[in-house]
Protein backbone atom coordinates (compact mmCIF):
# COMPACT_ATOMS: atom_id res chain seq x y z
CA UNK A 1 0.00 0.00 0.00
CA UNK A 2 3.02 2.29 -0.45
CA UNK A 3 1.05 4.19 -3.06
CA UNK A 4 -1.66 5.10 -0.57
CA UNK A 5 -1.74 8.84 -0.17
CA UNK A 6 -4.95 9.11 1.83
CA UNK A 7 -3.19 9.14 5.17
CA UNK A 8 -4.23 5.73 6.47
CA UNK A 9 -2.40 4.46 9.53
CA UNK A 10 -2.56 0.77 8.69
CA UNK A 11 -3.15 -1.24 5.57
CA UNK A 12 -6.45 -2.46 7.00
CA UNK A 13 -7.76 1.09 7.44
CA UNK A 14 -7.61 1.42 3.69
CA UNK A 15 -10.22 -1.30 3.36
CA UNK A 16 -12.75 0.55 5.43
CA UNK A 17 -15.10 3.09 3.92
CA UNK A 18 -15.29 6.47 5.52
CA UNK A 19 -18.91 7.59 5.35
CA UNK A 20 -18.83 9.85 8.38
CA UNK A 21 -21.97 8.48 10.04
CA UNK A 22 -21.45 4.83 9.06
CA UNK A 23 -18.03 3.61 10.05
CA UNK A 24 -16.28 0.33 9.81
CA UNK A 25 -17.92 -1.09 6.68
CA UNK A 26 -15.75 -3.13 4.41
CA UNK A 27 -15.17 -1.20 1.24
CA UNK A 28 -15.52 -4.14 -1.09
CA UNK A 29 -19.03 -5.37 -1.53
CA UNK A 30 -20.74 -2.69 0.54
CA UNK A 31 -22.89 0.06 -0.88
CA UNK A 32 -21.84 -0.80 -4.39
CA UNK A 33 -22.45 1.95 -6.90
CA UNK A 34 -25.45 2.03 -9.18
CA UNK A 35 -24.04 0.98 -12.56
CA UNK A 36 -26.35 3.55 -14.20
CA UNK A 37 -25.85 6.37 -11.67
CA UNK A 38 -26.72 9.64 -13.37
CA UNK A 39 -27.49 7.94 -16.70
CA UNK A 40 -30.73 9.12 -18.34
CA UNK A 41 -32.96 6.03 -18.52
CA UNK A 42 -36.04 7.70 -20.02
CA UNK A 43 -37.75 5.39 -22.49
CA UNK A 44 -37.26 6.32 -26.15
CA UNK A 45 -40.49 7.55 -27.74
CA UNK A 46 -42.89 4.87 -28.89
CA UNK A 47 -41.22 2.03 -26.98
CA UNK A 48 -43.09 -0.25 -24.60
CA UNK A 49 -41.28 -0.47 -21.25
CA UNK A 50 -42.22 -4.13 -20.76
CA UNK A 51 -40.81 -5.02 -24.18
CA UNK A 52 -37.58 -3.15 -23.56
CA UNK A 53 -37.20 -4.83 -20.15
CA UNK A 54 -37.77 -8.30 -21.63
CA UNK A 55 -35.22 -7.59 -24.34
CA UNK A 56 -32.60 -6.33 -21.87
CA UNK A 57 -33.23 -9.35 -19.63
CA UNK A 58 -32.53 -11.65 -22.59
CA UNK A 59 -29.16 -10.08 -23.38
CA UNK A 60 -28.36 -9.58 -19.71
CA UNK A 61 -29.23 -13.15 -18.74
CA UNK A 62 -27.11 -14.54 -21.58
CA UNK A 63 -24.15 -12.64 -20.15
CA UNK A 64 -24.94 -13.42 -16.51
CA UNK A 65 -25.45 -17.14 -16.99
CA UNK A 66 -22.42 -17.71 -19.21
CA UNK A 67 -20.37 -15.54 -16.86
CA UNK A 68 -21.33 -17.88 -14.03
CA UNK A 69 -20.49 -20.94 -16.11
CA UNK A 70 -17.07 -19.47 -16.96
CA UNK A 71 -16.47 -18.55 -13.31
CA UNK A 72 -16.98 -22.19 -12.42
CA UNK A 73 -13.83 -22.86 -14.43
CA UNK A 74 -11.67 -20.80 -12.06
CA UNK A 75 -8.61 -22.88 -11.10
CA UNK A 76 -9.61 -25.62 -13.55
CA UNK A 77 -8.27 -24.30 -16.87
CA UNK A 78 -5.33 -26.14 -18.49
CA UNK A 79 -2.85 -23.48 -17.38
CA UNK A 80 -2.66 -20.29 -15.35
CA UNK A 81 -2.86 -17.93 -18.34
CA UNK A 82 -6.09 -19.50 -19.55
CA UNK A 83 -7.48 -19.51 -16.04
CA UNK A 84 -6.93 -15.75 -15.96
CA UNK A 85 -8.30 -15.35 -19.48
CA UNK A 86 -11.51 -17.24 -18.68
CA UNK A 87 -11.99 -15.29 -15.45
CA UNK A 88 -11.44 -12.01 -17.33
CA UNK A 89 -14.03 -12.94 -19.93
CA UNK A 90 -16.45 -13.87 -17.16
CA UNK A 91 -15.85 -10.46 -15.56
CA UNK A 92 -16.53 -8.59 -18.81
CA UNK A 93 -19.79 -10.50 -19.23
CA UNK A 94 -20.76 -9.86 -15.63
CA UNK A 95 -20.25 -6.15 -16.21
CA UNK A 96 -22.45 -6.25 -19.29
CA UNK A 97 -25.05 -8.21 -17.31
CA UNK A 98 -25.15 -5.60 -14.53
CA UNK A 99 -25.77 -2.78 -16.98
CA UNK A 100 -28.41 -4.70 -18.91
CA UNK A 101 -30.28 -5.89 -15.81
CA UNK A 102 -30.18 -2.36 -14.40
CA UNK A 103 -31.51 -1.08 -17.73
CA UNK A 104 -34.30 -3.69 -17.61
CA UNK A 105 -35.28 -2.58 -14.10
CA UNK A 106 -35.36 1.07 -15.13
CA UNK A 107 -37.45 0.27 -18.23
CA UNK A 108 -40.07 -1.68 -16.30
CA UNK A 109 -39.83 -1.80 -12.48
CA UNK A 110 -42.48 -4.55 -12.48
CA UNK A 111 -39.88 -7.13 -13.56
CA UNK A 112 -37.90 -6.66 -10.35
CA UNK A 113 -38.74 -9.23 -7.63
CA UNK A 114 -40.01 -7.73 -4.38
CA UNK A 115 -37.83 -8.25 -1.31
CA UNK A 116 -38.60 -7.66 2.38
CA UNK A 117 -38.62 -4.04 3.56
CA UNK A 118 -35.09 -2.86 4.27
CA UNK A 119 -33.29 -5.09 1.84
CA UNK A 120 -30.29 -3.23 0.45
CA UNK A 121 -30.11 -5.38 -2.71
CA UNK A 122 -30.02 -3.14 -5.80
CA UNK A 123 -32.35 -3.90 -8.71
CA UNK A 124 -29.78 -5.76 -10.80
CA UNK A 125 -28.98 -8.03 -7.84
CA UNK A 126 -32.68 -8.70 -7.23
CA UNK A 127 -33.02 -9.72 -10.84
CA UNK A 128 -29.94 -11.94 -10.74
CA UNK A 129 -30.52 -13.61 -7.39
CA UNK A 130 -34.26 -13.67 -6.79
CA UNK A 131 -35.84 -14.80 -10.04
CA UNK A 132 -36.93 -18.37 -10.71
CA UNK A 133 -35.49 -20.21 -13.72
CA UNK A 134 -38.72 -19.69 -15.69
CA UNK A 135 -38.25 -15.91 -15.43
CA UNK A 136 -34.78 -16.08 -17.01
CA UNK A 137 -34.61 -15.11 -20.69
CA UNK A 138 -31.20 -16.51 -21.71
CA UNK A 139 -30.81 -18.80 -24.69
CA UNK A 140 -30.15 -22.38 -23.67
CA UNK A 141 -26.60 -22.50 -25.09
CA UNK A 142 -25.41 -20.27 -22.21
CA UNK A 143 -26.78 -22.49 -19.47
CA UNK A 144 -25.72 -26.00 -20.58
CA UNK A 145 -23.63 -28.04 -18.14
CA UNK A 146 -19.85 -27.99 -18.58
CA UNK A 147 -17.82 -30.40 -20.60
CA UNK A 148 -14.06 -30.25 -21.08
CA UNK A 149 -11.94 -27.30 -22.21
CA UNK A 150 -12.85 -27.98 -25.85
CA UNK A 151 -16.50 -27.62 -24.83
CA UNK A 152 -15.68 -24.30 -23.16
CA UNK A 153 -14.00 -22.80 -26.22
CA UNK A 154 -16.60 -24.08 -28.70
CA UNK A 155 -19.44 -22.67 -26.61
CA UNK A 156 -17.58 -19.39 -26.21
CA UNK A 157 -17.01 -19.21 -29.96
CA UNK A 158 -20.68 -19.78 -30.80
CA UNK A 159 -21.84 -17.43 -28.06
CA UNK A 160 -19.43 -14.57 -28.70
CA UNK A 161 -19.77 -14.72 -32.49
CA UNK A 162 -23.54 -14.24 -32.20
CA UNK A 163 -23.19 -11.67 -29.41
CA UNK A 164 -20.59 -9.58 -31.20
CA UNK A 165 -22.70 -9.30 -34.35
CA UNK A 166 -25.62 -8.24 -32.17
CA UNK A 167 -23.81 -5.75 -29.90
CA UNK A 168 -22.13 -4.18 -32.89
CA UNK A 169 -25.55 -3.37 -34.38
CA UNK A 170 -26.98 -2.41 -31.00
CA UNK A 171 -24.52 0.50 -30.91
CA UNK A 172 -26.92 2.27 -33.31
CA UNK A 173 -29.92 1.82 -30.97
CA UNK A 174 -32.26 4.76 -30.38
CA UNK A 175 -32.06 3.88 -26.70
CA UNK A 176 -28.82 5.56 -25.72
CA UNK A 177 -28.24 3.19 -22.78
CA UNK A 178 -28.43 0.15 -25.05
CA UNK A 179 -26.34 1.96 -27.66
CA UNK A 180 -23.60 2.59 -25.09
CA UNK A 181 -23.72 -1.01 -23.81
CA UNK A 182 -23.52 -2.24 -27.41
CA UNK A 183 -20.57 -0.05 -28.35
CA UNK A 184 -18.63 -0.91 -25.19
CA UNK A 185 -19.55 -4.59 -25.14
CA UNK A 186 -18.56 -5.06 -28.77
CA UNK A 187 -14.95 -4.08 -28.05
CA UNK A 188 -14.84 -6.60 -25.18
CA UNK A 189 -16.53 -9.46 -27.01
CA UNK A 190 -14.16 -8.96 -29.96
CA UNK A 191 -11.40 -10.19 -27.64
CA UNK A 192 -13.55 -13.09 -26.40
CA UNK A 193 -14.35 -14.27 -29.90
CA UNK A 194 -10.72 -14.09 -31.03
CA UNK A 195 -9.59 -16.00 -27.95
CA UNK A 196 -12.16 -18.76 -28.50
CA UNK A 197 -11.54 -18.98 -32.25
CA UNK A 198 -7.78 -19.39 -31.78
CA UNK A 199 -8.29 -22.17 -29.25
CA UNK A 200 -10.76 -23.93 -31.53
CA UNK A 201 -8.17 -23.92 -34.35
CA UNK A 202 -5.36 -24.90 -31.97
CA UNK A 203 -7.24 -27.89 -30.57
CA UNK A 204 -8.59 -28.97 -33.96
CA UNK A 205 -5.11 -28.98 -35.43
CA UNK A 206 -3.28 -30.16 -32.31
CA UNK A 207 -3.05 -33.80 -31.30
CA UNK A 208 -5.38 -36.60 -32.30
CA UNK A 209 -6.91 -36.42 -28.83
CA UNK A 210 -7.43 -32.64 -28.86
CA UNK A 211 -9.04 -32.87 -32.31
CA UNK A 212 -11.31 -35.68 -31.18
CA UNK A 213 -12.48 -33.64 -28.20
CA UNK A 214 -12.94 -30.48 -30.25
CA UNK A 215 -15.09 -32.25 -32.82
CA UNK A 216 -17.11 -33.94 -30.08
CA UNK A 217 -17.80 -30.57 -28.45
CA UNK A 218 -18.85 -29.11 -31.78
CA UNK A 219 -21.16 -32.05 -32.41
CA UNK A 220 -22.72 -31.60 -28.98
CA UNK A 221 -23.12 -27.81 -29.05
CA UNK A 222 -23.96 -27.07 -32.70
CA UNK A 223 -27.66 -28.00 -32.29
CA UNK A 224 -28.04 -25.29 -29.60
CA UNK A 225 -26.54 -22.57 -31.80
CA UNK A 226 -29.54 -21.72 -34.07
CA UNK A 227 -31.65 -20.62 -31.09
CA UNK A 228 -29.31 -17.64 -30.71
CA UNK A 229 -30.26 -16.42 -34.18
CA UNK A 230 -34.00 -17.03 -34.01
CA UNK A 231 -36.34 -14.11 -34.37
CA UNK A 232 -38.47 -13.47 -31.29
CA UNK A 233 -41.56 -11.22 -31.19
CA UNK A 234 -39.99 -8.92 -28.57
CA UNK A 235 -36.77 -8.44 -30.55
CA UNK A 236 -38.71 -8.01 -33.78
CA UNK A 237 -40.90 -5.29 -32.30
CA UNK A 238 -37.91 -3.47 -30.81
CA UNK A 239 -35.94 -3.81 -34.03
CA UNK A 240 -38.83 -2.21 -35.90
CA UNK A 241 -38.75 0.63 -33.35
CA UNK A 242 -35.01 1.16 -33.99
CA UNK A 243 -34.13 0.12 -30.44
CA UNK A 244 -33.29 -3.60 -30.57
CA UNK A 245 -31.62 -5.92 -33.06
CA UNK A 246 -33.38 -8.83 -34.75
CA UNK A 247 -30.85 -11.66 -34.34
CA UNK A 248 -32.12 -13.30 -37.52
CA UNK A 249 -30.59 -10.39 -39.41
CA UNK A 250 -27.13 -11.31 -38.11
CA UNK A 251 -27.28 -14.93 -39.31
CA UNK A 252 -25.25 -14.38 -42.50
CA UNK A 253 -22.48 -12.54 -40.72
CA UNK A 254 -22.36 -15.09 -37.88
CA UNK A 255 -22.35 -17.97 -40.36
CA UNK A 256 -19.49 -16.42 -42.32
CA UNK A 257 -17.32 -16.00 -39.22
CA UNK A 258 -17.98 -19.56 -38.04
CA UNK A 259 -17.24 -20.89 -41.53
CA UNK A 260 -13.94 -19.03 -41.49
CA UNK A 261 -12.96 -20.60 -38.16
CA UNK A 262 -14.09 -24.10 -39.13
CA UNK A 263 -12.27 -23.83 -42.44
CA UNK A 264 -9.06 -22.94 -40.61
CA UNK A 265 -9.76 -25.80 -38.18
CA UNK A 266 -10.30 -28.26 -41.06
CA UNK A 267 -13.68 -29.10 -39.59
CA UNK A 268 -17.22 -29.13 -40.94
CA UNK A 269 -20.41 -27.88 -39.29
CA UNK A 270 -22.20 -30.96 -37.89
CA UNK A 271 -25.31 -32.20 -39.67
CA UNK A 272 -27.39 -32.61 -36.49
CA UNK A 273 -30.77 -30.77 -36.54
CA UNK A 274 -31.32 -27.75 -34.26
CA UNK A 275 -32.73 -28.35 -30.79
CA UNK A 276 -36.36 -27.42 -30.91
CA UNK A 277 -38.14 -25.56 -28.15
CA UNK A 278 -41.14 -26.92 -26.31
CA UNK A 279 -44.36 -26.06 -28.19
CA UNK A 280 -42.43 -23.29 -29.90
CA UNK A 281 -41.02 -21.86 -26.68
CA UNK A 282 -37.30 -21.74 -25.85
CA UNK A 283 -34.91 -19.82 -23.60
CA UNK A 284 -36.17 -16.34 -24.47
CA UNK A 285 -39.65 -17.48 -23.33
CA UNK A 286 -38.35 -18.94 -20.07
CA UNK A 287 -38.32 -22.54 -21.32
CA UNK A 288 -34.96 -23.89 -20.14
CA UNK A 289 -33.01 -27.07 -19.67
CA UNK A 290 -32.61 -28.65 -16.27
CA UNK A 291 -29.07 -27.26 -16.14
CA UNK A 292 -30.30 -23.70 -15.49
CA UNK A 293 -32.20 -24.66 -12.33
CA UNK A 294 -29.12 -26.34 -10.90
CA UNK A 295 -26.90 -23.40 -11.85
CA UNK A 296 -29.26 -20.92 -10.20
CA UNK A 297 -29.54 -23.03 -7.08
CA UNK A 298 -25.81 -22.61 -6.61
CA UNK A 299 -25.60 -19.00 -7.75
CA UNK A 300 -28.55 -17.75 -5.71
CA UNK A 301 -28.36 -19.76 -2.50
CA UNK A 302 -26.45 -17.25 -0.36
CA UNK A 303 -28.40 -14.19 -1.48
CA UNK A 304 -31.72 -15.99 -0.99
CA UNK A 305 -30.75 -17.09 2.50
CA UNK A 306 -29.95 -13.48 3.46
CA UNK A 307 -32.28 -11.10 1.60
CA UNK A 308 -31.44 -8.36 4.10
CA UNK A 309 -27.69 -8.99 3.98
CA UNK A 310 -25.18 -6.29 3.19
CA UNK A 311 -22.26 -7.49 1.14
CA UNK B 1 -11.75 22.54 5.34
CA UNK B 2 -14.75 20.57 6.44
CA UNK B 3 -18.44 21.01 5.79
CA UNK B 4 -20.09 23.86 7.69
CA UNK B 5 -16.95 25.90 8.13
CA UNK B 6 -16.84 29.43 6.80
CA UNK B 7 -15.00 29.53 3.51
CA UNK B 8 -12.45 32.20 2.89
CA UNK B 9 -13.43 32.18 -0.77
CA UNK B 10 -15.93 30.46 -3.01
CA UNK B 11 -14.90 27.07 -4.29
CA UNK B 12 -14.36 26.99 -8.01
CA UNK B 13 -14.30 24.39 -10.70
CA UNK B 14 -10.51 24.70 -10.66
CA UNK B 15 -10.54 23.66 -6.98
CA UNK B 16 -12.68 20.65 -7.82
CA UNK B 17 -10.50 19.68 -10.76
CA UNK B 18 -7.38 20.00 -8.67
CA UNK B 19 -8.81 17.76 -5.93
CA UNK B 20 -10.29 15.19 -8.32
CA UNK B 21 -7.05 15.25 -10.28
CA UNK B 22 -5.14 13.79 -7.34
CA UNK B 23 -7.19 10.57 -7.24
CA UNK B 24 -5.37 7.57 -8.67
CA UNK B 25 -6.53 4.32 -10.22
CA UNK B 26 -6.78 1.63 -7.51
CA UNK B 27 -5.22 -1.03 -9.71
CA UNK B 28 -2.61 1.09 -11.47
CA UNK B 29 -1.86 3.70 -8.79
CA UNK B 30 0.86 5.38 -10.86
CA UNK B 31 -1.99 6.77 -13.00
CA UNK B 32 -4.40 9.46 -11.92
CA UNK B 33 -7.99 8.98 -13.09
CA UNK B 34 -7.40 12.03 -15.27
CA UNK B 35 -4.35 10.45 -16.96
CA UNK B 36 -6.18 7.16 -17.38
CA UNK B 37 -8.91 9.10 -19.16
CA UNK B 38 -11.82 7.83 -17.05
CA UNK B 39 -12.43 11.18 -15.33
CA UNK B 40 -14.46 12.90 -18.03
CA UNK B 41 -15.95 16.03 -16.52
CA UNK B 42 -16.09 18.05 -13.33
CA UNK B 43 -18.92 20.53 -12.83
CA UNK B 44 -19.56 22.77 -9.85
CA UNK B 45 -22.82 24.34 -8.70
CA UNK B 46 -23.48 26.86 -5.95
CA UNK B 47 -19.88 27.93 -5.76
CA UNK B 48 -20.36 31.40 -7.15
CA UNK B 49 -21.73 33.17 -4.08
CA UNK B 50 -20.09 30.90 -1.53
CA UNK B 51 -23.06 31.31 0.82
CA UNK B 52 -24.47 27.86 0.13
CA UNK B 53 -22.64 24.59 0.12
CA UNK B 54 -20.78 23.97 -3.07
CA UNK B 55 -21.92 20.91 -4.98
CA UNK B 56 -19.69 19.08 -7.41
CA UNK B 57 -20.56 16.44 -9.97
CA UNK B 58 -17.93 14.18 -11.47
CA UNK B 59 -18.50 12.03 -14.57
CA UNK B 60 -16.60 8.74 -14.83
CA UNK B 61 -16.39 6.41 -17.83
CA UNK B 62 -15.48 2.81 -16.92
CA UNK B 63 -12.54 1.24 -18.77
CA UNK B 64 -14.38 -2.10 -19.03
CA UNK B 65 -18.06 -2.88 -18.40
CA UNK B 66 -17.09 -5.10 -15.48
CA UNK B 67 -14.34 -2.90 -14.09
CA UNK B 68 -14.32 -3.85 -10.38
CA UNK B 69 -12.51 -0.65 -9.43
CA UNK B 70 -15.42 1.70 -10.11
CA UNK B 71 -16.74 1.66 -6.54
CA UNK B 72 -13.30 2.39 -5.14
CA UNK B 73 -12.79 5.22 -7.63
CA UNK B 74 -16.11 6.70 -6.60
CA UNK B 75 -15.26 6.49 -2.89
CA UNK B 76 -11.80 7.99 -3.44
CA UNK B 77 -13.30 10.87 -5.44
CA UNK B 78 -15.90 11.54 -2.74
CA UNK B 79 -13.18 11.54 -0.09
CA UNK B 80 -10.87 13.85 -2.05
CA UNK B 81 -13.60 16.35 -2.92
CA UNK B 82 -15.15 16.35 0.54
CA UNK B 83 -11.67 16.94 1.89
CA UNK B 84 -11.31 19.93 -0.42
CA UNK B 85 -14.42 21.48 1.14
CA UNK B 86 -17.21 20.45 -1.19
CA UNK B 87 -20.40 19.71 0.72
CA UNK B 88 -22.11 17.61 -1.89
CA UNK B 89 -20.27 15.27 -4.20
CA UNK B 90 -22.01 13.28 -6.90
CA UNK B 91 -20.26 10.72 -9.04
CA UNK B 92 -22.06 9.83 -12.26
CA UNK B 93 -21.42 7.09 -14.75
CA UNK B 94 -20.97 8.23 -18.33
CA UNK B 95 -21.26 5.27 -20.68
CA UNK B 96 -20.96 7.07 -23.98
CA UNK B 97 -18.65 7.42 -25.77
CA UNK B 98 -17.00 4.24 -24.47
CA UNK B 99 -13.55 4.50 -22.93
CA UNK B 100 -10.67 3.86 -25.25
CA UNK B 101 -7.02 3.35 -24.34
CA UNK B 102 -6.33 6.28 -26.68
CA UNK B 103 -7.59 8.51 -23.85
CA UNK B 104 -4.56 7.70 -21.67
CA UNK B 105 -2.56 10.94 -21.62
CA UNK B 106 1.11 11.34 -22.55
CA UNK B 107 1.86 11.91 -18.88
CA UNK B 108 0.00 8.68 -18.09
CA UNK B 109 1.97 6.76 -20.68
CA UNK B 110 5.23 8.07 -19.25
CA UNK B 111 4.11 7.03 -15.75
CA UNK B 112 3.28 3.52 -17.00
CA UNK B 113 6.70 3.22 -18.65
CA UNK B 114 8.40 4.45 -15.52
CA UNK B 115 6.65 1.68 -13.57
CA UNK B 116 7.65 -0.96 -16.09
CA UNK B 117 4.23 -1.32 -17.67
CA UNK B 118 4.11 -1.12 -21.45
CA UNK B 119 1.66 1.59 -22.58
CA UNK B 120 -0.93 0.84 -25.27
CA UNK B 121 -0.42 1.56 -28.93
CA UNK B 122 -3.10 3.38 -30.91
CA UNK B 123 -6.52 1.72 -30.83
CA UNK B 124 -7.81 3.97 -33.60
CA UNK B 125 -11.38 4.26 -34.85
CA UNK B 126 -13.76 1.36 -34.34
CA UNK B 127 -14.68 -0.65 -37.45
CA UNK B 128 -17.92 0.49 -39.03
CA UNK B 129 -18.66 -2.84 -40.74
CA UNK B 130 -18.46 -6.34 -39.25
CA UNK B 131 -15.54 -6.74 -36.84
CA UNK B 132 -12.82 -8.78 -38.57
CA UNK B 133 -11.78 -12.05 -36.93
CA UNK B 134 -8.15 -12.29 -35.84
CA UNK B 135 -7.08 -15.90 -35.89
CA UNK B 136 -3.47 -15.14 -35.05
CA UNK B 137 -2.32 -13.35 -31.94
CA UNK B 138 -2.42 -9.56 -32.14
CA UNK B 139 0.99 -8.37 -33.33
CA UNK B 140 2.36 -5.46 -31.39
CA UNK B 141 5.78 -3.90 -31.77
CA UNK B 142 6.68 -3.42 -28.14
CA UNK B 143 9.81 -2.39 -26.34
CA UNK B 144 10.57 -4.20 -23.08
CA UNK B 145 9.79 -1.65 -20.34
CA UNK B 146 12.81 -2.93 -18.38
CA UNK B 147 15.68 -3.33 -20.81
CA UNK B 148 14.26 -1.62 -23.89
CA UNK B 149 14.79 -4.61 -26.19
CA UNK B 150 12.23 -4.82 -28.99
CA UNK B 151 12.17 -8.59 -28.93
CA UNK B 152 9.12 -9.59 -26.90
CA UNK B 153 6.59 -12.39 -26.96
CA UNK B 154 2.95 -12.54 -25.93
CA UNK B 155 2.22 -14.86 -23.00
CA UNK B 156 -1.50 -14.11 -22.75
CA UNK B 157 -3.98 -11.54 -24.08
CA UNK B 158 -5.50 -11.52 -20.60
CA UNK B 159 -3.59 -10.26 -17.58
CA UNK B 160 -4.01 -9.54 -13.88
CA UNK B 161 -6.35 -6.63 -14.59
CA UNK B 162 -9.06 -6.33 -17.23
CA UNK B 163 -7.02 -3.87 -19.26
CA UNK B 164 -3.64 -5.62 -19.50
CA UNK B 165 -2.05 -8.45 -21.48
CA UNK B 166 1.03 -10.38 -20.29
CA UNK B 167 4.26 -10.29 -22.29
CA UNK B 168 7.77 -11.53 -21.81
CA UNK B 169 11.02 -10.00 -23.01
CA UNK B 170 13.09 -12.62 -24.83
CA UNK B 171 16.32 -10.71 -24.10
CA UNK B 172 16.17 -9.99 -20.35
CA UNK B 173 13.52 -12.70 -19.95
CA UNK B 174 11.40 -10.63 -17.58
CA UNK B 175 7.61 -10.82 -17.85
CA UNK B 176 5.74 -7.53 -18.08
CA UNK B 177 2.24 -6.16 -18.47
CA UNK B 178 1.01 -4.32 -21.53
CA UNK B 179 -2.07 -2.10 -21.44
CA UNK B 180 -4.29 -3.40 -24.24
CA UNK B 181 -5.54 -1.25 -27.07
CA UNK B 182 -9.31 -1.06 -26.88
Amino acid sequence: MSHDTSGHESVYDGLVEDHGDVSGQWAFGTSFEDPLAGVDTTLPEGVDGADLAAYCLGLGDDALVLSHRLSQWCSRAPDLEDDIAVANIALDLLGQARLLLARAAAADPAVVPALPEGSPAPDEDRLAYFREAAAFRCTRLAELEHGDFAHLVVRLLLFSTARLALLHRLAASRDHVLAAIGAKGATEVTYHRDYAARWVVTLARGTEESRRRLLAALEQLAPWHPEQLEAHPVATRLAEAGVGVDPAGTADEVGAVLAQVLDEAHAAWPEAPPRAGVRGRAGRDGMHTEALGLLLAEMQVVARAHPLGRW
Amino acid sequence: MGAGQVRERALTRADAEAAAGTVTDPEMPMLTLLDLGVLREVTVRGAADGSEGAAVTVALTPTYSGCPAMATMRDDLVRALTGAGFDEVRVQVRLSPPWTSDWITERGRAALREHRISPPGTAGPRPSGPVPLRLTATRRLLACPRCGAEDTELTSEYGPTACTAIYRCTVCREPFEHVKEI
